[in-house]
């Protein structure tokens, strides 16, 4: 057995996805050979060989991989597969567009998201926006697996580097071109990442109003999400989602603000350690998962608990 | 430019679904069934692409049981013309869904094809993916914005980042996302009209499509839940307790 795991990386940094993913794979078991695709990663491919359990890093630098489209990514991929009983990846918005291509290349199954690992041929994954949980066994001689980082805790470092081996790009399929990207910018921890969430919902009545909510981010270290109904207002980017088909969070702190709690929601944070919620409405959904309620004007609590921190 | 949209009939989005005591899955009797949110965004995309006059043809397809008529049906009343069912009563897992499809669009020749980026019962987001490999065209999935123009489409798309957008030579596979657009209901002399619409049925068998699923669940379980805990009275009570009962501030 041995395990192909897709590094996730941005602006030549190893993201901490990865590292969840390579628990993962150990409890899958096996060797483990961490891909690093992009352009300019020798630093990526340096931070992956020092994870605790990888074996060997395969490195595929070239400006072809400068941007990871997903036909090019997963050509490589499939061209790297023989011999791999498993190739993961976090489940990145880059993975999500690239291996289910990789497992129909393959003509194999694919598992998407997983949460537990029962064997190397069954896994656990959530289903109806984490409303059940599957048990789910592949007959498939190669398994395509996504894995929900939060659910797996993240991989640390060694001391001895594991060998990095270079791997040649193949010939771009020329099926899609980079035109540009919007990425947000911003100084506070990535969403994914961050120990504390603060997040507003269709309650924050405008884009203006998350200033409120960013003055208490910045002095917790927080990182700011927002729930559907604000995205889709245009309070806030699309970056910012949390739920079922946005980001899924798990920090210790999760505070909702002005957020009613739809099941698409509570999807996305509800394995956070402690939920606050703060709503002037007591029968929001939102109170049946939080470990604080707190029924106020947000308006008012939000400045108030501003200055109490 | 002929349009080709998939949909699928699933639970609707309201319904507080429950996992089954015999742990075989979810409770599917009695239950409303819709179509899944993300399709119709796809279906109304192909429409809006029609009326823009970029479309000449939506031709709407689901895999799935005779009840998938109903689904349909509904596509037929937003806008989509034609439609075909490849009937099964296998459950439908994103593989073979991905061949069924291929192997119409192998019949039907669309310059396009769009599906909703993931159903909402299994959550897998890979069907749209899986059919663009193996048609071998390029695809743009999570979109939330599509424009064609000379042949090809630029798709911007909702990554974890931010946004990003490509340009994809046709034809192509794009999935949509929630941003895309907003769906139109369809008014009732639109449903009375859909009725009279063309809806084929095929057999996989004559497709050539083996649907046998390549996924065993073996079981399905309800997730720990979490109960509620205590409501404060005011922002110090709060952040007292964040502070000494749950140590998570400082």
């Amino acid at each position: 057995m041995s395990v192909l795991l897709l590094a996730e990386h941005e602006q030549g940094q190893l993201k901490a996805a990865t590292r969840n993913a390579v628990t993962a794979a150990k409890a899958i078991g096996g060797d483990l050979h961490v891909l690093v695709v992009g352009s300019g990663v020798a630093a990526v491919a340096d931070a992956a060989s020092k994870i605790d359990g990888v074996a060997k890093v395969l490195i595929a630098d070239s400006a072809l991989y400068a941007h990871p489209l997903a036909e090019p990514l997963s050509a490589l991929i499939v061209s790297l597969a023989g011999g791999y009983s498993h190739i993961l990846a976090p489940a990145t918005s880059t993975a999500k567009n690239a291996l289910p291509r990789v497992a129909a290349l393959l003509d194999v199954a694919m598992l998407s998201e997983i949460t537990g690992v029962v064997s190397p041929h069954r896994f656990v994954r959530p289903i109806y926006a984490g409303n059940a949980l599957a048990t789910v066994e592949s007959a498939d001689s190669v398994q395509v697996v996504t894995v929900r980082p939060t659910a797996f805790d993240a991989a640390g470092d060694t001391s001895a580097a594991a060998p990095v081996e270079a791997v040649a790009a193949i010939a771009d399929p020329a099926l899609s071109r980079f035109v540009s990207a919007e990425l947000s910018k911003s100084e506070r921890p990535e969403l994914t990442a961050a120990r504390i969430v603060v997040s507003g919902g269709r309650g924050m009545q405008s884009g203006e109003n998350f200033h409120l909510l960013e003055a208490i981010a910045d002095k917790l270290g927080a990182a700011v999400g927002a729930s559907r109904a604000a995205v889709d207002a245009g309070f806030v980017p699309n970056d910012y989602q949390v739920g079922q088909t946005g980001k899924i969070v798990a920090p210790d702190l999760y505070i909702a603000v002005g957020i009613s709690g739809a099941i698409q929601h509570l999807a996305g944070m509800k394995d956070s350690k402690i939920i606050v919620a703060i709503n002037k409405d007591e029968e929001a959904p939102i109170f049946q998962v939080a470990d604080y309620g707190l029924v106020a004007d947000l308006f008012k609590a939000l400045p108030e608990l501003s200055a109490a921190l | 430019m002929k349009i080709l949209c998939a949909v699928k009939r699933v639970v609707d989005y309201n319904v507080k679904i429950r996992v089954k005591t015999d742990q075989t899955g979810v409770e599917t009797a009695n239950v409303k069934f819709s179509m899944n949110p993300f399709d119709e965004i796809a279906v109304e995309e192909a429409v809006r692409l029609k009326e823009s006059g970029a479309a000449t043809e939506i031709v709407v397809v689901a895999v799935g049981p005779t009840a998938a008529q109903e689904t349909l049906r509904t596509a037929l009343a937003m806008g989509a013309d034609r439609a075909i069912l490849v009937q099964t009563d296998l459950e439908t897992q994103p593989l073979g869904v991905a061949k069924a499809l291929k192997a119409i669009v192998a019949k039907e020749a669309p310059g396009l094809v769009i599906v909703g980026k993931q159903a909402i019962d299994d959550d897998c987001n890979q069907t749209g993916q899986m059919l663009a490999a193996l048609l071998g065209w390029g695809q743009g999935a999570f979109a939330s914005k599509i424009t064609a123009a000379n042949g090809e489409l630029t798709v911007t798309r909702e990554v974890d980042g931010g946004m990003e957008t490509i340009a994809l030579p046709l034809p192509a596979v794009v999935t949509a996302d929630l941003r895309l657009n907003e769906p139109r209901y369809a008014t009732l002399p639109n449903i009375m009209k859909a009725k009279k619409k063309p809806l084929e049925i095929v057999a996989p068998d004559a497709l050539g499509v083996d649907l046998t699923p390549r996924l065993t669940v073996l079981k399905v379980e309800e997730p720990p839940t979490r109960s509620a805990g205590v409501k404060v009275p005011d922002v110090a009570t709060l952040v007292a307790k964040l502070k000494n009962e749950a140590k998570v501030i400082p």
